[in-house]
């Protein structure tokens, strides 16, 4: 074992260590997360296949709403059912890791209070738990694509920067109420309202191309709005144009939301153990 | 090199007491609160931002420094509410300190609690491997020691069953057996002995001492168990109000510790209250003084364990009572009441107005070593309650070796009475 240098604990401190501290307890983060994964498969009956089924259930309600009875027009040429699993697959996301993050603080009370551990790691495998559920139903939207015979273009590789955006966005907004989660209990009846909100403001049922131009730069003041409107721009390909303005809006947002929730978390971490 | 791993100076931390009834903040009460204050302090011209009156600042530890040597185990005792558990957590970095400054030499563990982190439904393996990595093992560690942790705990047979089916002393056991397979250069311990049935206690006692004696491992190590803390420790210190009292060898220690009793003066062996008027009791009773005598009728507050403890009890009638009763109950240092014994049928019906002297005496070889308290009341059975069980003295049993065994070991149960043995050999 390498010498260790001295650990110095002071009033004020910002640890120096902090992040080799987070790279030291890397371990653990995989233990917490892998250990939420089992425990949630574990106690479901129908295990692995819930995370499939609820997208796949509210894809069909969905594309039942709107695209049947309100008839609002799809994205190029794609079929409704994969427009809305293109969109309803980030959101989802976004929605349980936001959910999962914003709770994942008090639902570790104990761990908190009895051991140290840079406090980042729980918020952060609260999100990656969500990120498996997403790849999972991400499955889902490989079988509708066969089904449909879409044929994804060379934008598929540029996946993965959205799903970042995404992951970011997540984690910025659930580091943010994390953190005021602990201090004040409300914040937990206000999650669920923003989760349900938000999927109304976001374009997850529908097209973001059926909102008025004049007020695409505002909507996409939602971050969530470019990320979905990435995902269909890289999955559906043809003629999807990307929003350029607005996507430039939400990555700024988006970057703003994850370094200031950090920052915030950092600076309030020290205290959690005092008043969880 | 300095083989110091611990180094404290001046520490201190404070805690904002809110006096609420509420276990946290809700935002809706920040708001209120602030709008009243605000209305409040528009209307009197103050100004705003001033300190609220709700909040009170709490030094829950001061001004506190010391040093662990490597390889020292270290005991800390206090009463409740004394600074313990706060220096542990500051220690163990799950709270940031107010002032002053540690320094750290070396991998700290703490085991602030058996089985942190564990989850019902994961199977024992699984648990090993979770609760392992939240005490800072990495996973080739734990695999490395894992079959040596399961055999440790006795649970091989039941490694893939949820820990939910476990009794509770195989779930203790196993959390336990994580926690003594650390691997860290100081421990940092919490009261967790006091889990699990006293055969397993013992083992894992021997298995830190074992780890203490051979890699220089240095622990501090929190407790009542004065047994404990004199058994494992070679040094100690000693917390009140946050502050530290005395640092010393572990007799002298606990000698202070236990000297400083209950509240003032409990363990002087004596109660006394001059004015009667504000002594413990109501306008019908009160007591004048309680006082613990050895069998020379001198007042004691450390016995040893053979010796009877008379309970003396003076106290003062104002008018006539009909039908109360004293009771004296002992209790031990968890708090388990050993017993209790009241002069009820002893005692006349009627007592004219006067003041008079009880004794109780309790007969020797009864107690186990360490501190126990005394508790008086006085009431009318059935009727009133003039005086509510109070602990007024504590006392002390110095070392073991009446419960009949000639080893020097701890023993189970909550008293330890010399009982009469006897031996026939039988013609077969």
């Amino acid at each position: 074992m390498s010498p260790h240098s001295p650990i110095i604990i002071e009033a004020g401190r910002t640890e120096a260590q902090y992040w080799q501290d987070l790279w030291r307890y890397r371990e653990l983060f995989y233990f917490l997360a892998w250990r939420d994964i089992l425990v949630r498969y574990k106690q479901t009956a129908i295990g692995v296949f819930w995370a499939l089924l609820r997208p796949f259930l509210t894809m069909l309600v969905f594309t039942v709403v709107f695209g049947r009875l309100a008839n609002l027009p799809s994205e190029g040429n794609a079929p409704y059912p994969v427009l809305v699993f293109a969109g309803m697959l980030p959101w989802q996301f976004f929605s349980n890791a936001l959910t999962e993050c914003s709770n994942s603080l008090i639902e570790n009370t104990n761990l908190i209070s009895k051991i140290y551990f840079p406090r980042l790691i729980i918020p952060a495998s609260a999100v990656i738990v969500s990120f498996v559920d997403f790849l999972i139903s991400g499955f889902i939207l490989l079988g509708l694509m066969a089904w449909y015979d879409a044929v994804p273009s060379w934008r598929i590789i540029t996946l993965p920067i959205f799903i970042a955006i995404g992951f970011a966005a997540a984690m910025g907004s659930g580091l943010w109420l994390a953190a005021l989660n602990v201090k004040y209990r409300d914040f937990r009846y206000v999650v669920p309202f923003l989760v349900q909100f938000g999927l109304y403001i976001s374009p997850v049922g529908f097209s973001s191309a059926i909102v008025p131009e004049r007020w695409r730069l505002l909507y996409s003041l939602n971050p969530m709005v470019s990320v979905i409107d990435g995902f269909r721009w890289a999955i559906i390909g043809g003629d999807v144009q990307l929003y350029w303005p607005g996507f430039m809006v939400s990555f700024f947002l988006v970057n703003l939301l994850l370094i200031s929730g950090i920052l915030n978390f950092r600076k309030v971490e020290k205290t959690f153990a005092d008043i969880i | 090199m300095s083989d110091t791993v611990v180094q404290v100076n001046n520490l201190g931390k404070t805690y904002t007491l809110r006096h609420q009834p509420q276990r946290y903040t809700a935002l809706r009460d920040v708001l209120t609160d602030s709008v009243k204050t605000l209305g409040r302090s528009l209307r009197q011209r103050k100004n705003v931002f001033r300190e609220n009156q709700n909040q009170e600042t709490f030094w829950a530890l001061k001004d506190v420094s010391f040093n662990l040597k490597a390889g020292e185990v270290l005991g800390v005792v206090g009463r409740n509410g004394a600074g313990k558990s706060t220096l542990l957590k500051l220690l163990s970095r799950i709270t940031e300190p107010s002032a002053g400054r540690i320094t750290i030499q070396g991998r700290v563990a703490s085991l602030l609690e058996v089985g942190t982190g564990f989850h019902p439904e994961l199977t024992g393996r699984e648990n090993v491997f979770l609760n392992g990595s939240i005490l800072g093992m990495s996973r080739v560690e734990i695999r490395k020691k894992f079959d040596e942790i399961v055999a440790f705990a006795e649970v091989e047979r039941f490694l893939d069953t949820p820990v939910k089916r476990y009794s509770s002393g195989m779930y203790m056991r196993l959390a336990f057996s994580v926690a003594a397979h650390l691997d860290a250069e100081i421990l940092v311990i919490d009261e967790v002995l006091a889990v699990g049935d006293v055969n397993f206690q013992k083992k894992c006692l021997r298995k830190m001492e074992d780890t203490s004696g051979k890699d220089g491992r240095s622990i501090l190590f929190v407790s009542h168990n004065m047994g404990a803390v004199k058994s494992l420790c070679n040094s100690a210190i000693f917390l009140e109000k946050g502050q530290l009292i005395q640092h010393g060898t572990t007799d002298a220690v606990i000698e202070a510790y236990l000297a400083s009793g209950e509240d003032e003066d409990s363990s002087q062996g004596e109660k006394k209250w001059a004015d009667l008027s504000k002594a413990p009791g109501n306008d019908e009773i009160r007591l004048s003084a309680v006082r613990l005598l050895n069998p020379d009728g001198k007042i004691q507050s450390s016995f040893d364990p053979a010796a009877p403890i008379t309970v003396e009890i003076d106290y003062c009638l104002f008018k006539k009572v009909s039908g109360f009763r004293l009771t004296v109950e002992v209790s031990d240092l968890s708090g388990v009441i050993l017993f209790a014994s009241t002069d009820h049928a002893t005692r006349p019906p009627d007592s004219p107005p006067g003041c008079y002297r009880s004794q109780c005496h309790i007969y020797g070889d009864l107690f186990k070593p360490g501190l126990h308290y005394v508790a008086i009341a006085i009431d009318i059975p059935g009727f009133k309650v003039i005086l509510a069980e109070t602990k007024f003295l504590s006392f002390f049993i110095e070392s073991a070796g009446q419960h009949g065994s000639f080893l020097p070991e701890s023993w189970p149960g909550v008293i330890a009475p010399r009982l009469s043995w006897e031996l026939t050999t039988l013609d077969n």
